[in-house]
């Protein structure tokens, strides 16, 4: 089920021409956003899963997905609440395996290799494979700069000069111009919008390959969650970003790639995945038209 | 174009607040039932400060009870009814430590005198004249003997109540389990465990710190499950955040979760020193009760507090019983006072919490 990262301009023609008819539909969001670059790099990079499926104890939660994540392309996840997709995220970065009764199967590829086989070491894995959550978490003992800066510390990382990544990640996630005279306020003080820009931020200051967003705008006014996606289109040059949200103009909106998630009674399962144009305006799956269209879900 | 009028002055206002006459009403039953229990301690056999009590307070819940149920009908009577209900719990709840400060304060006062805090016992008898002699041994005692047991206990019961909240090994329902029976140990408990372990087979004779170890032995629980709550409140998304940002679990748990309980890991110290301050039992049996001042843990008996009351009271004359009222008024005010520095500590500003 892997994407095929060649017939992306393709599609993106094709799209194109549909445009006039649909501006106002999800397929015509989706179209008129500009695409990355299809992918000409060789297997072996950027992050790919191959056959993963995840038990919460004797839960079968998800199964077999296998999905490819390009280098510098951001994948929207959708899919009702309980099919898996935050699960599906979370065994991307050996977060899973936080919660005591989580088992998987299968394979990830992080640049080739596997990032679950035995000696391998986990904090590496979620340095280069970076993390996003629901509601915006920052350390409540720390300032705003502490927080930005707490990832080098976490990990025991050494930078030249602190000040210029402090900027850096908060420029890139949209934050440096409202806080900078106040970095060393805490960060609860913030807005909640605030708050998760300043979660990004803190993810950026580790320099990951990958950013996984679980749900990032869910608990945001729209005003936060707009600015949210102007800091995910920026950062999708040079980070790869896989966002799970239950938002599908947002997916039209931010996404390369999207992957339909469903849950029919049993474990949650990839449907199908394609370039977001595909999906929105002609899913090959008449469960994922019903979706995306608004008919079931 | 149109002008808005200026907006009317308004007062802030409690609308929903008691009336006149609902507090009226109130102190109406209150004084009702005051009769009510009067009349009939006088005309009854039963007699006595309980009789009032007891009579006062059912008569209370029923007239509360007749009057609402006929204005405002059954729930709203019922409501009435369980509101006085527990208001009286509270009461019956805080009356015996208000009569204990009170009486502390009555019989303790007298005692108060300068020279408490600047002589020990060494050249008096505990019959002595108050102005002569001192509790400041027994100060020096007390505070060093916590001191020690706390230095001990704290980090034992921390990391206890890490292990149980954040690395949920193998053991953790056993341990957990034994530090819940461990806070029911009795303190003379601790003491024999100390006299058998340490007292009789190694040192042979007392000394402070053996004095501490048993009060250490009966604060780690009372520190450790206080943490273990603590920690259990602070929100997985920080733990999960912490580790998501390519931290080792310990980096995790030290410079996130740690720091972000700090204030409650403070109140299970204070509960901890709470638990042992008073304690008396052990102390009689490990480090005796010394009259002189005595800054060596290690070595001779040791004076405290509550070994101080005890002698005091034991010597049974006029003058020891106020120095051991006197004493007790001291060790609650050295309670209150460390309770209050403690959580003025554990609840400065670090940030805003939501």
């Amino acid at each position: 089920m892997s994407i095929e990262p060649g017939s992306k301009s393709e599609d993106n023609q094709g799209d194109d021409m549909d445009t006039t008819a649909q501006t106002n539909s999800l397929a015509g969001i989706a179209a008129s956003r500009a695409h990355a670059q299809p992918g000409t790099q060789a297997l072996g990079v950027g992050l790919e899963a191959r056959g993963v499926h995840a038990w919460f104890g004797e839960k079968h939660a998800l199964s077999n997905v296998s999905l490819d994540f390009w280098p510098g392309t951001v994948t929207a996840l959708i899919g009702p609440s309980g099919c898996g997709k935050s699960t599906f995220i979370r065994t991307l970065n050996r977060m899973h395996e936080f919660i005591p009764t989580a088992a998987m199967a299968g394979e990830v590829l992080l640049n080739g290799e596997d990032i679950y086989a035995p000696g391998v070491d986990v904090t590496k894995i979620r340095l280069k494979v970076g993390m996003v959550f629901q509601k915006p978490n920052p350390f409540p003992s720390m300032t705003i700069a502490e927080n930005v800066l707490a990832g080098l510390k976490l990990a025991q990382l050494k930078v030249e000069n602190k000040d210029d990544l402090l900027e850096d990640c908060l420029e890139r996630a949209g934050l440096w111009s409202e806080v900078k005279d106040r970095l060393n306020t805490h960060g609860g003080a913030l807005s909640g919008g605030q708050q998760q820009r300043l979660c990004i931020a803190r993810a950026l200051a580790v320099r990951p390959q990958v950013l996984l967003m679980d749900e990032p705008c869910s608990a945001l006014d729209p005003g936060s969650t707009l600015r949210i996606e102007e800091t995910i289109s920026q950062l999708s040059s040079s980070v790869t970003i896989i966002i799970v949200t239950h938002n599908m103009q947002q997916a039209a909106r931010v996404s390369d790639y999207t992957a339909f998630f469903l849950s029919e009674g049993g474990p949650g399962q990839m449907i199908e995945v394609g370039s977001t144009n595909e999906i929105f305006s002609r899913p090959k799956d008449k469960r994922t038209e019903n979706y995306v269209t608004g008919r079931f879900g | 174009m149109t002008t808005l009028a200026p907006a009317p002055t308004a007062k802030p206002q409690k609308p929903w607040a008691a009336t006149y006459k609902d507090r009226a009403k109130t102190a109406g039953i209150f004084v009702a039932s005051m009769a009510i229990s009067y009349a009939v301690v006088a005309a009854t056999p039963l007699k006595g400060k309980l009789a009032y009590a007891a009579i006062f307070f059912a008569s209370y819940i029923v007239i509360d009870f007749v009057i609402n149920f006929v204005k405002a009908g059954r729930p709203a009577a019922v409501d009435a009814v369980f509101r006085a209900f527990v208001t009286m719990m509270v009461a019956v709840a805080i009356t015996p430590i208000i009569s204990i400060l009170v009486t502390v304060w009555i019989r303790g006062h007298h005692g108060l005198h300068w020279t408490l805090f600047t002589k020990d016992m060494h050249s008096n008898a505990y019959t002595d004249a108050v102005p002569q002699g001192g509790l400041l041994h027994a100060i020096i005692g007390t505070f060093l003997l916590v001191l020690f047991a706390m230095i001990i206990s704290v980090p034992i019961g921390i990391l206890t109540a890490i292990y149980l909240t954040e690395i949920r090994g193998k053991f953790t329902r056993p341990i957990s389990f034994l530090v819940q029976a461990m806070s029911g140990v009795p303190s003379i408990v601790a003491g024999l465990f100390i006299y058998a372990a340490i007292l009789l087979p190694l040192t042979k004779k007392l000394n402070g710190f053996e004095g501490s170890l048993a009060l250490a032995i009966l604060m780690i629980p009372t520190v450790a499950r206080t943490s273990e709550e603590v920690l259990k409140l602070i929100p997985s998304d920080l733990r999960e955040a912490g580790v998501a940002l390519g931290g080792t679990q310990w980096r995790s748990v030290a410079m996130v979760v740690v720091p972000a309980a700090r204030s409650g890991l403070i109140t299970a110290m204070i509960l901890g020193v709470a638990r042992v301050a008073g304690e008396t039992a052990p102390l009689l049996l490990l480090t005796g009760g010394s009259g002189t001042k005595n800054f060596n843990m290690f070595n001779n008996s040791m004076g405290s507090l509550p070994s101080y009351i005890w002698q005091c009271f034991g010597a049974g004359t006029p003058e020891s019983i106020t120095r051991a009222w006197a004493g007790i008024l001291v060790l609650l005010v050295i309670v209150v006072v460390l309770f209050t520095a403690a959580r003025t500590l554990g609840n400065r500003k670090v940030g805003k919490k939501k």
